[in-house]
């Protein structure tokens, strides 16, 4: 069983004891516990259940690379899915439940048994739910879905709340082991601005587990030193429980904090997203233990050995009372010599090596443990539980020589440097053959915006596996950096004592003979269930490529994403495919390291600042009177403005109606209001749009429409002549900043020579659409102007004032009313709305919304854009040919809309159309034509784009495009509708109401 | 994300304040060009894995448009030059021919 040891364990505090729960169960823990080692200490070994096979999972690991230990923490708006418990710090009020089982966690109805198992192979999902095609919406989908994730997503609001900082440093250190310390201590002499990030919570990293001797004495008084002098530097900033996540280009780093992890509620935001900007980065991340492949290696109770060491050293956990160790290297002898110094019995080395003489083999035969060389383990007894294992010849083919009871197994299969951070933005790997794995490629390194390199690996992270290497490694590295980044530094090393390690022995098969029974129980992914025979059928299969094959095995896909593990996978395909492993390569690093939770990506952006509103003068007035809301790019416009016991359809009738009988206003201070200033501005706006706008008088607007080079339209607007060198164009309400930057492009690096100003002053000014066949009256009545026909005809403007208001009051009509737009001053935009509104209340004044916009402006048959344009539509489509002028040798768009196919006759294009039974065509309704196209789908002869019943002529009205456009006025045609049927429409003139525009004519 | 220096305010600018053009000095066709010429300006843009001419502007600074020379594949940024240029500058030339002698010229 695994239990917690009397004494020992150097970051427990067991004068603080901590009450927590495992699916529902009360535990008691200490003060400086993971959650994982609080759980061994309350022999809680099985932790979850593997995805595909439901296999008993325990802990493998006790850090980031944990593959199995993975829980739901806390609950309600606090539950976290999917969290490792390796890198869970304890609290008192804990609460973890595992996941992935069903009906609990002891007994799984899921579990795969040996036989079926056969029927889950590599590819699997590939090679079943390809046909029949019935059978995945009604059979595997719902299967897939079920057992498919592990933990629950959480359902209710998170009720913590995250934060980004941002930093700027000459030397950021990611990994505060001794390497990482000794860097710090060199770059921090040099006066360079340094950050040194740790993902734990404590200083030192695996050199006190080790044992390690420093400058004479234990490695933890090294470290306190080490903490203690950079503390002191004012240049130094140190960060525990903070994890770099991701390196990226020209020296960007994301790393998450845990602030208030184990303090919830406190007020404090739960994680910080560090937003870093570095001169040089040095990695030193350390190296991560690789299991060995033999059968059984998934049985809880197998861990490796280096994790086993730490929760005896760190936390005083045993993982069992009978441990087997099983190695293929010298690093391993350092656990079987730590159990046993804490009083627990070591059976048995079995070391896959022919020949073992190193100086710790000794100092463990010396103890009294008993080492066997050239063994294996041909088999790993147990169900939830290791209860021994059985012995081979490693060269063999499995034949058992003894059996052995235990209940814990400590592998080793080498250490793995993590090289992720290296990788991120394109460092590249080299193969160490000596110890059997890639590190940091020097010559090839992620280079920054100089051209230089910007990241320096140290220690175990480059593939230094001693502490003398390390700690030599990292003040090297930290003087590199610093004098990258500007700075003298003196590569200065603190001394280790260095027990010679004799070499390990790449071991990827435990025994190397072993055949397709014990293969079939040989794990390299835990998590997917991912088995040495996997990925050899994966080969056999044809699959060659490492990223190829790890998308049809699924090794490495799972939560620790190959740290564990896939350097194991890689020589087993290598070998599979008989090439070497450099040759094979590795997959590709991406950033984030470990996993980073959603909420600390989006910070403080959520709720009301999820993104910045944009908001006229007169909004606060909209809400005040129940403004049903639409957004309109980062405007939010009212829609409607219900009362009381009215839907919103209701309230846009009435609007409507009430516009085109009486008076209606409109917040239009959306719209967008560009001012073109200049010599040139008019030859400008020549090419900006189709029409010709250097002709227009002073005094005049006009309708322009633009084009994309292509042709196809972008927007339009009135354009009124302000002055002899000025212009003000309108835009679309979600098209000025657009319009705007695409003016600057021309401007700035097209013509460049040509003299024009811009300026996107649309919230400088609040605009008022005043519209109806009251207009002239109230504003009349608010008087200072003359607005009379005479004095203000159509398509001119004119300043003014109204009511005492300084007003620009343009006489355009986007409804075909009797219709003013006055613009005026923002900051008095809200009196002047109310000022019309009391003067217009004789006059039946109502506020209507962008809904009766639409609807008014479809009645009189205008186009929209967004609505009638998609990005591939040319003016000519929208029979908007009288808009563009023929004289003008160019304008943008204008060769764009000579390509032969723009030209086609057969192109669909703008006309109205009217239900037979007055009913209203569905949005996005096709209108169908005889036949099929060559993939055999039905033919296709026109489409709706703006549909509406119309209160003022009391039926369905819809604009769409057909094919053949007006020449087909008269016809019936059928548009579908979304339950399958049909229903048969008139094509008739696009513009349904006041055609000779005597409305507007007053 | 990168850092490109605006070469009109002097701001070592962040990718965030600025938005992309993509690419540089291209000529545009327009009325009387051939069906080639104008499929070639609309449509044929360079890939490289190595040196790149783009076009940047400081949108959330001083919003004017800016030309850089970069290497896509090791992010070295070579040099910034105004949009007013119908040509990279010719030490900025030189530089990229010293480092890259391979480089084929901007064109």
């Amino acid at each position: 069983m695994s239990t917690r040891l009397s004494k020992g364990g150097r970051l427990i505090d067991r004068s603080a004891p901590q009450e927590f729960s495992f699916n529902g169960k009360a535990m008691r823990g200490l003060q400086g516990d993971s959650l994982a080692s609080a759980l061994l200490a309350n022999d809680q070994m099985l932790l979850g259940r593997s995805f595909k096979y439901h296999r008993p999972r325990g802990l493998v690991a006790a850090g980031p690379e944990e593959p199995n230990a993975i829980v739901g923490l806390g609950r309600d708006g606090r539950f976290e899915p999917n969290q490792r418990v390796t890198t869970t710090e304890l609290f008192d009020g804990l609460e973890a439940a595992s996941q992935n089982h069903w009906p609990s966690l002891e007994f799984d109805v899921g579990v795969i048994n040996n036989t079926l198992a056969r029927f889950l192979p590599g590819g699997f999902y590939y090679k079943t739910f390809m046909w029949p095609r019935a059978a995945w919406k009604h059979l595997f989908e719902p299967i897939i879905r079920r057992s498919a994730g592990l933990g629950k997503a959480p359902t209710a609001r998170d009720a913590d709340r995250y934060e980004y900082t941002y930093s700027f440093c000459d030397v950021l250190i990611l990994g505060g082991g001794i390497a990482g310390l000794q860097a710090a201590l060199v770059a921090g002499a040099s006066g360079a601005r340094v950050m040194l990030l740790e993902q734990a919570a404590h200083w030192g990293g695996r050199a006190p587990v080790d044992g390690d001797v420093i400058e004479g004495g234990p490695a933890d008084v090294w470290i306190n030193n080490a903490v203690q002098t950079l503390a002191g530097l004012e240049n130094v900033t140190m960060k525990l429980r903070t994890m770099g996540a991701g390196v990226y280009d020209h020296g960007y780093v994301l790393a998450e904090e845990k602030v208030a992890d184990t303090t919830p509620g406190d007020g404090r935001p739960k994680k910080r997203l560090w937003r870093i900007r570095a001169k040089q980065i040095v990695t030193a991340t350390g190296a991560i233990e690789r299991p060995l492949s033999f059968a059984g290696n998934d049985i809880p109770g197998v861990m490796l050995a280096g994790s086993l060491r730490e929760f005896v050293v760190n936390y005083a956990v045993s993982a069992g009372d009978r441990t087997v160790v099983v190695t293929n290297n010298d690093d391993a002898y350092r656990t079987a010599i730590a159990l046993v110094q804490a009083g627990l019995s070591v059976p048995c080395i079995v070391d896959a090596r022919a020949s073992v003489t190193g100086d710790l083999p000794a100092k463990a035969r010396a103890m009294g443990i008993r080492v066997e060389a050239g063994r294996a383990i041909a088999k790993v007894k147990g169900g939830k539980r290791v209860t021994g294992v059985s012995l081979c010849a490693q060269a063999g083919q499995g034949a058992v020589l003894e059996e052995i009871s235990c209940d814990a197994v400590a592998m080793s299969g080498g250490w793995s440097p993590v090289v992720h951070l290296w990788s991120h933005c394109g460092g590249k790997l080299v193969w160490d053959k000596t110890h059997a794995h890639f590190r940091p490629d020097a010559t090839r390194p992620p280079t920054g915006a100089d051209g230089l390199a910007m990241v320096v690996p140290v220690g175990n992270a480059n593939g230094m596996m001693t502490a003398a290497d390390a700690l030599v490694c990292g003040a090297k590295g930290g003087a590199a950096a610093a004098e990258a980044a500007g700075f003298k530094a003196e590569a200065v090393a603190a001394v280790a004592d260095a027990a010679p390690e004799a070499d390990m022995e790449a071991v990827w098969i435990m025994p190397q003979g072993a055949g397709p029974a014990l293969k079939a129980k040989m794990w390299l992914d835990y998590q997917n269930d991912v088995k040495v025979s996997d990925v050899q059928l994966a080969a056999r299969e044809g699959y060659t490529s490492v990223e190829h094959t790890k998308r049809y095995t699924t090794l490495g896909m799972a939560t620790d994403q190959g740290k564990l593990s896939n350097i194991n996978g890689l020589a087993v395909l290598a070998d599979a495919l008989h090439e070497e492993i450099p040759q094979v390569g590795t997959t590709t690093f991406r950033p984030p390291y470990a996993p980073v939770t959603l909420g600390a990506l989006a910070g403080e952006s959520r709720g009301d600042i999820f993104q910045p509103l944009r908001k006229t003068p007169m909004h606060a007035w909209h809400e005040a009177n129940h403004a049903y809301f639409e957004p309109v790019g980062l405007w939010r416009r009212p829609y409607t403005f219900p009362r009381a016991g009215e839907n919103h359809e209701q309230a846009v009738h009435r609007e409507v109606i009430n516009t085109r009988t009486n008076l209606g206003l409109l917040d239009a201070s959306t719209l967008g209001k560009i001012i073109v200033k200049g010599p040139d501005a008019g030859k400008f706006l020549d090419m900006l749009y189709t029409g010709v706008m250097s002709t227009l008088p002073v005094g005049k607007c006009r309708y322009g429409l633009m084009c994309s080079e292509q042709g196809f339209l972008s927007d339009d607007g009135v354009v009124a002549r302000i002055d002899e060198d000025t212009w003000l164009c309108h835009t679309t309400s979600g098209g000025a900043d657009r319009i705007h930057a695409w003016m600057e492009d021309w401007l700035q690096c097209e013509w460049w020579d040509w003299q024009v100003y811009t300026a996107n002053v649309t919230e400088q000014l609040a605009q008022v659409a005043v519209v109806g066949p009251n207009a002239r009256k109230v504003l009349e009545k608010l008087g200072g102007m003359d607005v009379s026909k005479e004095a203000l005809p159509f398509m001119q403007w004119a300043d003014g004032t109204l009511g005492g208001f300084p007003a620009r009051v343009y006489r355009i009509s986007f409804s075909g009313e009797l219709s003013y737009e006055v613009a005026v001053p923002a900051s008095v935009g809200l009196a002047f709305w109310e000022a019309l509104h009391a003067a217009g209340a004789e006059f039946g004044a109502m506020v209507y919304g962008t809904e009766a916009l639409h609807i008014m402006r479809a009645e009189k048959g205008f186009i929209m854009i967004g609505d009638e344009t998609d990005g591939t539509i040319i003016p000519q489509d929208l029979n908007l040919g009288w808009a563009i002028s023929k004289k003008k040798a160019d304008y943008l768009g204008k060769r764009g809309q000579e390509r032969n196919f723009l030209a086609s006759p057969d192109r669909w294009k703008l006309a109205g159309f009217e239900t037979l039974d007055g009913s209203v065509v569905q949005d996005g309704a096709y209108i169908p034509s005889a036949g099929k196209n060559a993939n055999g789908q039905g033919n296709t002869q026109g489409r709706v784009t703006s549909t509406y019943y119309s209160p003022t002529l009391k039926k369905g009205i819809a604009m769409g495009l057909i094919k053949g456009g007006l020449d087909r006025i008269g016809d019936v045609v059928e548009f579908t509708t979304i339950t399958g049927g049909v229903v048969k429409a008139k094509v008739v003139d696009p513009v349904f109401y006041d055609k000779d525009g005597e409305k507007n004519n007053v | 994300m990168l850092i490109l220096e605006c070469p009109y305010c002097g701001v070592k600018a962040e990718e965030t304040e600025l938005t992309p053009g993509y690419e540089a000095h291209l000529k545009r066709f327009g009325p009387g060009s051939s069906d080639t010429e104008f499929e070639d300006y609309m449509f044929a843009r360079k890939n490289p894995k190595g040196v790149h001419f783009e076009r940047w502007r400081h949108v959330y600074g001083c919003g004017k448009w800016f030309l850089a020379a970069r290497d896509t594949n090791t992010l070295e940024v070579f040099g910034t030059y105004p949009a007013q240029s119908s040509a990279p500058p010719a030490d900025l030339q030189d530089k990229i021919k010293a480092k890259r002698p391979d480089w084929k010229g901007y064109k």
